[in-house]
């Protein structure tokens, strides 16, 4: 059985996937992920996850335009060059 | 934005990866790739597996309890590298019974510097800190490669090597400032490992001739990795007042170091398996593996 193993730093930081081991089961897979990745005080925690319980997304369906939804989906240098022109004639 | 889909299609593949793209094992991989990458990490793997047998055979004759520990440590480093490379090879599609099994009958290859004898505690000495420093080089320049399942553990195996260096120099340090016989033996087992440690990088093919650069497997030629192993370490060597044993050793006034032409027909014999120990050494991993069965059946079962 595989599992994939993420570690975290320090408080404060996010879980970050380090590897993976293959144990037979949870106290296996928790004695030597320890000594795998903790017996120097690297880690403050680690999640131990059977690779086959991990439900991957990867395929992301793009069928309707969603840029609206992003910085790249607004275009305002020219409008914002247009109402600062049109401000400095009002105030000229 | 959506992660762009890697298109099935080698020469996009190429492009993608020169551009410093990196790849998971579930994308799509051109089949001279994932070729390309099992012999690659499955050497690395054989060499940390082989690597601690050269230093195992001090563990029982180290000088102190403290050298001791440490060197247990490092032997555990090691295996543990070792389990960590055989699970990506695993995963790339090579079992590591497979790995194990090619590596015993010589199939496969391990580095070059893991088929000598270590004769002296000075050895010891010289391997953890001169060869662990050649390999972090190397491995440094692996942070980078296009296989990033490989390139994440990179990030655990280097951050133990810096031990390894440490505590090696640390052994080096202690017999430099110690007795006039202590002194020599470090400069004894340097003199006998300098010629390995100028082959440990391979011969200077250009980078772009080099397959694994190709693939940005690796990210650096192996005259670039030499020229930054000479010029971090030799003149760490000097200022102990060792003697590298080249006299053509030199560095220009361009930066580059000359030196005379390592034997290319010796880093050849033994990693095809004609080294001074490699016979032994194979004979002792396969009897382990052989006597140490019934652990892996327990504790598959």
């Amino acid at each position: 059985m595989i599992w994939e193993i993420f570690r975290r730093d320090r408080a404060g930081q996010p879980f970050e996937h380090a590897g993976s081991i293959e144990a037979p089961d949870a106290e296996f897979a928790d004695a030597w992920a320890r000594e795998q990745y903790g017996r120097r005080g690297e880690s403050i925690a680690l999640w131990l996850v059977p690779r086959d319980a991990v439900h991957v997304v990867s395929d992301w369906a793009d069928e309707f335009d969603l840029k609206y939804r992003r910085v790249d989906g607004y275009s305002i240098k020219a409008r914002l060059k247009e109402a600062r022109e049109r401000a400095s004639v009002k105030s000229g | 934005m959506a992660a762009a889909e890697i298109s099935r299609d080698e020469q996009a593949f190429l492009e993608y990866v020169q551009g410093g793209g990196q790849v998971e094992t579930t994308d799509w991989l051109p089949d001279d790739y994932r070729a390309k990458l099992v012999k690659f990490i499955e050497m690395h793997g054989n060499s940390e597996l082989m690597g601690v047998l050269p230093e195992r055979e001090w563990i029982l004759r180290a000088p102190t309890l403290q050298r001791k520990l440490a060197l247990t440590a490092k032997v555990q480093d090691e295996v543990g590298h070792a389990q960590l490379i055989y699970r990506v090879v695993e995963d790339l599609g090579k079992p590591r019974e497979q790995c194990l099994a090619d590596l015993i009958s010589g199939t496969s290859k391990f580095h070059n510097v893991f088929h000598y004898p270590t004769k002296t505690w000075g050895d010891v000495g010289v391997i953890a800190w001169l060869v662990d420093a050649a390999a972090i080089i190397s491995q440094k320049a692996l942070l980078k490669c296009s296989y990033a399942p490989y390139a994440r553990i990179m990030k655990k195996i280097c951050w133990e090597e810096s031990f390894h260096i440490l505590h090696g120099r640390d052994v080096i340090l202690a017999m430099v400032t110690g007795t006039p016989a202590q002194f020599e033996l470090v400069q004894e087992a340097l003199d006998r490992w300098w010629g390995p440690l100028m082959q440990f990088h391979g011969n200077p093919i250009p980078a772009d001739e080099d397959p694994m650069f190709t693939w940005r497997i690796k990210s650096q030629g192996n005259e670039e990795a030499r020229q930054q192993f000479l010029d971090g370490y030799v003149p760490q060597i000097l200022e102990l007042g060792l003697t590298v044993p080249d006299p053509k050793l030199r560095k220009r006034e361009d930066g580059v170091w000359e030196y005379t032409e390592p034997d290319w027909a010796e880093l050849k014999s033994v990693v095809t398996g004609h080294g001074p120990r490699t016979a032994d050494r194979l004979a002792f991993r396969a009897r382990y593996l052989e006597q140490e069965q019934w652990v892996r059946d327990a504790l598959a079962a």
